[in-house]
Parts: structure tokens; C-alpha cells; sequence
């Protein structure tokens, strides 16, 4: 589709951004008064507002998505939309980029400056005051406040289950790559298979980190309240494993788009988005591989 | 039916009535719902500030509790920075940036209406705050942890999933920009051809996309101490209550940015036309823009100093806040370069924004002086802090956004506004903004410390005056409503050019500019000669 660009098109009015916000609404309001309940006993209508706003949220996504893909078979977009497209993912993985740094920042922070500082050393050692006999260690196995916040028995190996992960997603970005190289060749059986087997590579992951958060709540005693180690894991290997899972149903709707036909040779840029996003996870863990589990 | 969203005529009618602007996909309508929305916020985050003014106006508790009085000043700041100043840019580049380039409209219209339309969503849920039980939040826009986590009403909740929607109207929001800046430049602009409001919201758009998911993450982690029991912020589990403003200004300081560097814009579109010069140094213009946009990156902790940094810390916060100096020192000189020995008028966007660069220039001296560590010692958390910023964001930002809308509005209504009134409106506007926020100065330097409702009694003639500054201010704002309704309604019909000093692409389209600017790709030479004249 390599039509020169002499007029511009624009699409016509919509209604599915309204609908959306409302959506965004219901689920904030939703989720923020389920999450108020927790403490309470009381049961509200809050959590059917947020369930309310998801299923509206999904279905308009769908039908949003649905309209945009028409648009495309028809031959409506130009080179010019299909860059639009292509710079709207990349900034988008930009922002989730900049999401998870906030993360690690965090991370680093907190190994670096504020335990050791708790433990009596540096510039900042004067907080050792605070909980005196408090030694700096990481992982955090004794918290300053045991009672509160008491440490894990133990925490993940990364020569399990980690690395056993590590492989699987790795190999997942490869098999991606794959399927796109045989999309690109038009070899349609090629492309199915590989994806195929890079969602299942994606199952088994999610699979295993389940499992890992089992037992670390069951068997290690690592649990959000367990401190920092037990904060920082959760929340980078949470948000990961949550942005693994959208990825996942990112792939399997590819995958139906493939059997249907949607994508050729030289346009299938909603296949690329996905394979994007997909890479992008795969280098977050290895960044969490190294400096979550490892150092 | 609008689902199959047929890309048909490009000159087809839009919806009528509510429904228009509810499913619009046209950058102008939606940039004048970002400013409508913008105005309205600006009136709600002001009425908040003549609230905190009117308590201060003699010591004492006169008319609200001292609770009360924190959820004031913590609304009034975040409705002000999320809800008045940032949606005016975004409404400000959606009406612009297409027709600056030659685009048809922005790059991604559906999202466009959606980055919007969260923004009326979210500030219901923060406005609902103020109605529930224990109150609206009380920390401070600032939010620190632990006043935001330990101590905070239950309402923080809300106040959280709000942020997170803002967010995502923002990144969204920024995204559209950038793609549009990059992608739908009529063919044969180059980059360096572009107009300066274009150039600053590019990078401001970077900015945003950067430091959003960075608060998107700290409000994260705060839900998570208050509710899952993490220690993030918490010492007894070996967390830290100062990392929480070590990661808020991480993406606090790029925003102050994010709210200067489209005025720069502004004002560096303004200033050439009235001065019937072309911009002085526009490449030095550009670089500065990129150089503070990425100093704002590596400066946050001199928010910080009296936490009790790193002596090396102290000293690489300091040093880099310093240094922002300089290219922003660039940016003013050229200004005032760009006026000297030109044919200048001062009509009402010129004065506002020669108010900007005189009074913008103020707050970034006071800013300078509170980059100096050990001076910020005595500074921080006074009225000093409070003078400082209202410099930069009042006759900085928001007069920007004034000229802005008295530059342009001819062009978006087709129709003049009346001049005279326009004057009214600037010097009252001057007069009132300084009468408010000068005192802050002294009665900073003197000791008063910054979100208390009541003080000693040596600051209350300061105080006094401050208050019927605010005052003035506030009612004069009437005026900037009566002149745009005056406008639209009876102005008198403004031709192509607007401004004789003029240059620049969306000045070849007629006033009012149609529906959509450009349909078809405007001539390379045409639009090269504008832009370059733009300068």
C-alpha cells in the first residue's frame, strides 16, 4: 500500500473514546472503593462498578479494534497512518519503559542508600539510631521492625524456577522472531506454528511464577508485608508478570488474526505492535532476572 | 453509523448538538473542550485560592479550619497544575500544532477525543473527594509519604486512581502530539523549519511520556503501603520515607517543565510578530529547549536539600539547578533581542507577554536563589517557595496561555476581540498578580513558613496585601470571559493575516480556519517561506 500522499484522511466522529472514558470511570471509582472495603466489613456496589467498567472496557477495546482493522482491510490507510501507528507503539513502550524504572529506581535506592544508611553506614548512618543493632543486609532477611514487618525465612533461588524463566521467555522472543520472518515470507503454516509455540512458551511462564508466588507465600514467608525485599519483589515481578499476561492475550488474538487471514506479507503492522510489546517484556526480565533475583 | 468509522469525505458535517462533542475526532473541537475544560478548572482551583487568601488575610482563624485549609491548598495546587494549566497547552497544540505544520488534523483523532474526555472523569473523582467522609486529600500537592500513606484520609484512595487517570490522559495526550509533530509535516519541512510552539511542545510532549509513568509508579506504591502492607515508604521495613520524593520529583521536576516550555513557545511566536522582526536565534532557541528538557531530568533532589542529602548529593543538585540557568539566560536574551530596534506594538498578547518574559525572569531569579543549598535552608517551606512559584506559573505559564488565546482567537473565531478590554483585562491581570504574590518575597525571607492558615502577627500587612491582590486578580479574570463571549459573539470579522506582523502556516488559512486545516498537503514553498518568516 504505497499510495503517495495527496490528500488526508480523517476519521470520522466516533463513539467509542467516550465510551472508553466512562469505562477508565467506572473501573477507577470501582477500584478504589473495593480497595476502601478491604478494611472494612462493609460490602458496597463497588466492586460490581469496577467489574461493570471492565467487561465495558474489553468490549469497547474489541469493537474499537474491530473498526480500526476494517479500516485497514479496506485500504483507507495511507504509509502515512501506518507511521502514525508505528511511532504511537513506540511511545507507548517508551511510557511502560519509564513505568518500571520508577520501579527499579526504587530498587536501587533502597539497596544502595536507605538500608545500608538503617544499618549504620555512610553519610546518612545518624538512622541507625532510629532501630539501634539493626545490621544492613540484602535480602532484607530481618527487618528494623520485625513485628510489623517480619522477613522472609528465605527468598528465591535464581537458579530455579528464575532461570528455568529466564530460558523460556528468551526462547519465546526468538520463536516471535521466527513466526515474523515466515509472516514476511507469506509462509502462513510457519507463522501459526511459531506463535503457537511462543504463546505456549508465555503460558509456561505465567505458569511458573505462579507456582514461585506460591511458594513464597506458603513456604518462605515472602509475602508483601515482608518488608522491603518483599515489597520490591512483588511489585517488579507483579507488574511484570501482568504485563506477561496482556502480552499473552496480546499473542492469542494475533494468533486468531492469523488464522483468519487479516495479516499479509507487507501489512501487518498490528502483528509487529504486538511483537514489539512482547520483546519490550522480554528485556524487563532479564533486567529483573539480574537485579532481582541474581544481585 | 459511526462504527465502521468510513474514512469517506473529509468535508463531511459533524454531529450536531452534544453528541459533537462528545464523539468529535477534530482537533479543533477538541482543543477547545481541552480549553474550556482548562477555564472552568482555572476558576474552581482559583475560587480554592480566595478561599486560602481570605483566611489569611489577617491572622487568626477567621473563616475555615485549619483541616479544611490543608484540602484547599493541596486542591488549588493539583487542580491548577493537572486540571488548569496542562490541559490549556494540550488545547493550545491541538488547535495549533496541525495547522502551524500543514496537517489535516492530528495524527491519532480517536485517541485524541479519548485522552480528553478521561480528564472531565478523573477531576470528578477528585472533586468527589472533597464530599467524603474525612475529607478531601490534606497532604499538599506534593502528597509526601508519610502524610499521604499513615496519616491520610481514607479519600486518598480516590485521590490515587484520579492521578492514574490523568496519566493516562497525558501520555496519551503526548503521544498524539509527537506522532502528529513527527509524522504530518506538510512535505519539505525539515525540523529546523518548524515554528518554536511547535519545537517546545515536541519536547514537552517527551517530557510527558517520561515523567507521567514515573508518578503513574509513585502513587502505585503508596496504594500499596496504605492497603498491602508493603514498607516502601515505610523505615520499620527498610524502606524510606524520602525515596517516596526522591521518585515524585523525579517526575515532579520534569514537570515544571512540562508547564514553561510550551509558554516558551508562546511567547517565541508572539514576540516576532510584534515586533515585526524575525525570532532572534532559533537555533539557540531550539537547543535551549532541549537542554533544559533534559537538566529537568537530573536536578530533582533541590526540592530536597533540608531532607538531609548526601553531601555530594547537596552539592550535584545544586550545581546542575545552576546550570539550567544558562540556557534558559539564552532564551530570555533572545527575546529581548527580537524586540530591540523592532517596530513594536502592544497589543494585548504583546503586553502579556512582555509581562511574561519581565515577570517569568523574577521567578527564575528567585528560583536561582533557591538553588543555592545552604541559602535554601532558610528558604525552604516558606512563603519564599510559594512567591517562587507563583512567579513562574502565573504571569509565567497562565499569562502565556492568556496571550496565547488573545493571539490566536481571531483566527479560531474568525473575529476581533475588543482591544480596549483586552488592556483591562492585561493590567489589572498585571497589577493584581503582583500585588499578590511580591509580598510572598519579603514575607518569606522574613520567616513565614508556607501551608499554615494562621501567622505572627509581623507578617499581617504583607499578608493584608496579598490578599486583595488575590482578590483583584481573581475578579479581574471576569473580564477575560466577558471578552471571549464579547468576541465570539459581536467581534468584529478578522481577515486572513490577523496581525500585520504575522507569518507562519496557520495564517494562510482563512479566519475562522475551517473544519479541517489542511486537506490537502499545502505547497512545500509556500509553506516553507511562512514558517522560516514565522521565526
Amino acid at each position: 500500500m504505497s499510495s503517495p500522499t495527496t490528500t488526508y484522511y480523517v476519521p470520522e466522529s466516533s463513539r467509542w473514546p467516550i465510551i472508553a472514558s466512562i469505562a477508565l470511570f467506572l473501573m477507577a471509582l470501582g477500584a478504589a472503593g473495593t480497595i476502601n472495603a478491604l478494611e472494612s466489613d462493609g460490602q458496597g456496589v463497588s466492586h460490581w462498578l469496577l467489574i461493570a467498567g471492565a467487561l465495558l472496557m474489553i468490549w469497547v477495546v474489541f469493537r474499537w479494534f474491530a473498526g480500526v482493522i476494517r479500516e485497514s482491510q479496506l485500504g483507507l490507510y495511507s504509509d502515512q497512518i501506518d507511521r502514525s501507528f508505528r511511532w504511537g507503539m513506540s511511545w507507548f513502550i517508551f511510557s511502560e519503559v519509564m513505568f518500571f524504572a520508577a520501579f527499579f529506581g526504587a530498587l536501587f535506592y533502597v539497596r544502595n542508600f536507605a538500608v545500608p544508611w538503617l544499618g549504620g553506614e555512610g553519610d546518612k548512618a545518624i538512622a541507625n539510631q532510629l532501630w539501634q543493632g539493626f545490621s544492613a543486609q540484602w535480602p532484607l532477611m530481618q527487618t528494623p521492625d520485625m513485628e510489623r514487618f517480619p522477613g522472609p525465612q528465605e527468598v528465591i533461588s535464581p537458579w530455579g524456577i528464575p532461570l528455568l524463566n529466564t530460558v523460556l521467555l528468551l526462547s519465546s522472543s526468538v520463536t516471535l522472531t521466527i513466526a515474523h520472518k515466515s509472516l514476511k515470507l507469506g509462509d502462513r503454516d510457519r507463522v501459526q506454528t511459531w506463535l503457537g509455540v511462543t504463546i505456549l512458551l508465555g503460558l509456561c511462564f505465567l505458569g511458573f511464577q505462579i507456582e514461585e508466588y506460591i511458594v513464597a507465600y506458603t513456604e518462605l514467608g515472602l509475602t508483601l508485608q515482608a518488608g522491603i525485599y518483599g515489597a520490591t519483589f512483588f511489585i517488579l515481578t507483579g507488574f511484570h508478570g501482568a504485563h506477561v499476561t496482556l502480552g499473552t492475550v496480546m499473542l492469542i488474538i494475533i494468533f486468531i488474526r492469523v488464522l483468519k487471514g487479516h495479516f499479509s506479507a507487507d501489512n501487518h503492522f498490528g502483528f509487529e505492535a504486538v511483537s514489539w510489546y512482547w520483546h519490550f517484556v522480554d528485556v524487563v526480565w532479564v533486567g529483573l532476572f539480574l537485579f532481582v533475583y541474581i544481585l | 453509523m459511526s462504527s465502521t468509522q468510513a474514512m469517506t469525505s473529509h468535508h463531511a458535517t459533524p454531529p450536531s448538538g452534544l453528541m459533537r462533542w462528545l464523539l468529535t475526532t477534530n482537533h479543533k473541537d477538541i482543543g477547545t473542550l481541552y480549553l474550556i475544560f482548562s477555564l472552568t478548572m482555572f476558576f474552581a482551583g482559583g475560587t480554592m485560592a480566595l478561599v486560602i487568601r481570605a483566611e489569611l488575610f489577617q491572622p487568626g482563624l477567621q473563616f475555615v479550619q485549619p483541616e479544611f485549609f490543608n484540602q484547599m491548598t493541596t486542591m488549588h495546587g493539583l487542580i491548577m497544575v493537572f486540571g488548569a494549566v496542562m490541559p490549556a497547552f494540550v488545547g493550545l497544540a491541538n488547535w495549533m500544532v496541525p495547522m502551524m505544520i500543514g496537517a489535516p488534523d492530528m495524527a491519532l483523532p480517536r485517541m485524541n477525543n479519548w485522552s480528553f474526555w478521561i480528564l472531565p472523569f478523573a477531576f470528578s473523582l477528585m472533586f468527589m473527594t472533597l464530599f467524603m467522609e474525612g475529607g478531601a486529600p490534606n497532604f499538599g500537592w506534593t502528597f509526601y509519604a508519610p502524610l499521604s500513606t499513615t496519616y491520610a484520609p481514607p479519600s486518598v484512595t480516590y485521590f490515587i486512581f484520579a492521578v492514574h487517570m490523568m496519566g493516562i490522559s497525558s501520555i496519551m495526550g503526548a503521544i498524539n502530539i509527537i506522532a502528529t509533530i513527527l509524522n504530518l509535516r506538510a512535505p519539505g519541512m525539515r525540523m529546523m523549519d518548524m515554528p518554536l510552539f511547535v519545537w517546545t511542545w515536541l519536547i514537552t510532549a517527551f517530557l510527558l511520556i517520561a515523567a507521567m509513568p514515573v508518578l503513574a509508579g509513585v502513587v502505585t506504591m503508596m496504594l500499596m503501603d496504605i492497603h498491602f502492607g508493603t514498607s516502601f515508604f515505610d523505615a520499620a521495613g527498610g524502606g524510606d520515607p524520602v525515596l517516596f520524593q526522591h521518585v515524585f520529583w523525579f517526575f515532579g521536576h520534569p514537570e515544571v517543565y512540562i508547564m514553561i516550555l510550551p509558554a516558551f513557545g508562546i511567547v517565541s511566536q508572539i514576540i516576532p510578530t510584534f515586533a515585526r522582526k524575525r525570532l532572534f536565534g532559533y537555533t539557540s532557541m531550539v537547543w535551549a529547549t532541549s537542554s533544559i528538557a533534559l537538566l529537568s531530568f537530573i536536578v530533582w533532589a533541590h526540592h530536597m536539600f533540608t531532607v538531609g542529602l548526601p553531601l555530594v548529593g547537596e552539592l550535584f543538585f545544586m550545581f546542575s539547578t545552576m546550570l539550567i540557568a544558562v540556557p534558559t539566560g539564552v532564551k530570555v536574551f533572545n527575546w529581548v533581542a527580537t524586540m530591540f530596534r523592532g517596530s513594536m506594538t502592544f497589543e494585548t498578547p504583546m503586553l502579556f507577554s512582555l509581562a511574561f518574559v519581565v515577570l517569568f525572569t523574577i521567578g527564575g531569579f528567585s528560583g536561582l536563589m533557591l538553588a543555592i543549598a545552604p541559602a535554601d535552608f532558610q528558604y525552604h517551606d516558606t512563603y519564599f517557595v510559594v512567591a517562587h512559584f507563583h512567579y513562574v506559573l502565573v504571569p509565567g505559564a497562565v499569562f502565556s496561555i492568556m496571550a496565547a488565546v488573545y493571539y490566536w482567537l481571531p483566527k479560531w473565531t474568525g473575529r476581533y476581540y475588543d482591544e480596549t478590554m483586552g488592556k483591562w483585562h492585561f493590567w489589572l491581570s498585571f497589577i493584581g498578580v503582583n500585588l499578590t504574590f511580591f509580598p510572598m518575597h519579603f514575607i518569606g525571607l522574613a520567616g513565614m513558613p508556607r501551608r499554615i492558615p494562621d501567622y505572627a502577627l509581623q507578617f499581617a500587612d504583607f499578608n493584608m496585601v496579598a490578599s486583595v491582590g488575590a482578590f483583584m486578580f481573581g475578579l479581574s479574570q471576569l473580564l477575560f470571559i466577558y471578552n471571549i463571549v464579547q468576541c465570539v459573539r459581536e467581534g468584529d470579522p478578522a481577515d486572513k493575516r490577523v496581525w500585520e506582523g504575522s507569518q507562519g502556516l496557520e495564517w494562510s488559512l482563512p479566519s475562522p480556519a475551517p473544519y479541517h486545516s489542511f486537506s490537502e498537503p499545502p505547497d512545500t514553498k509556500v509553506a516553507l517561506l511562512l514558517t522560516k518568516g514565522g521565526r
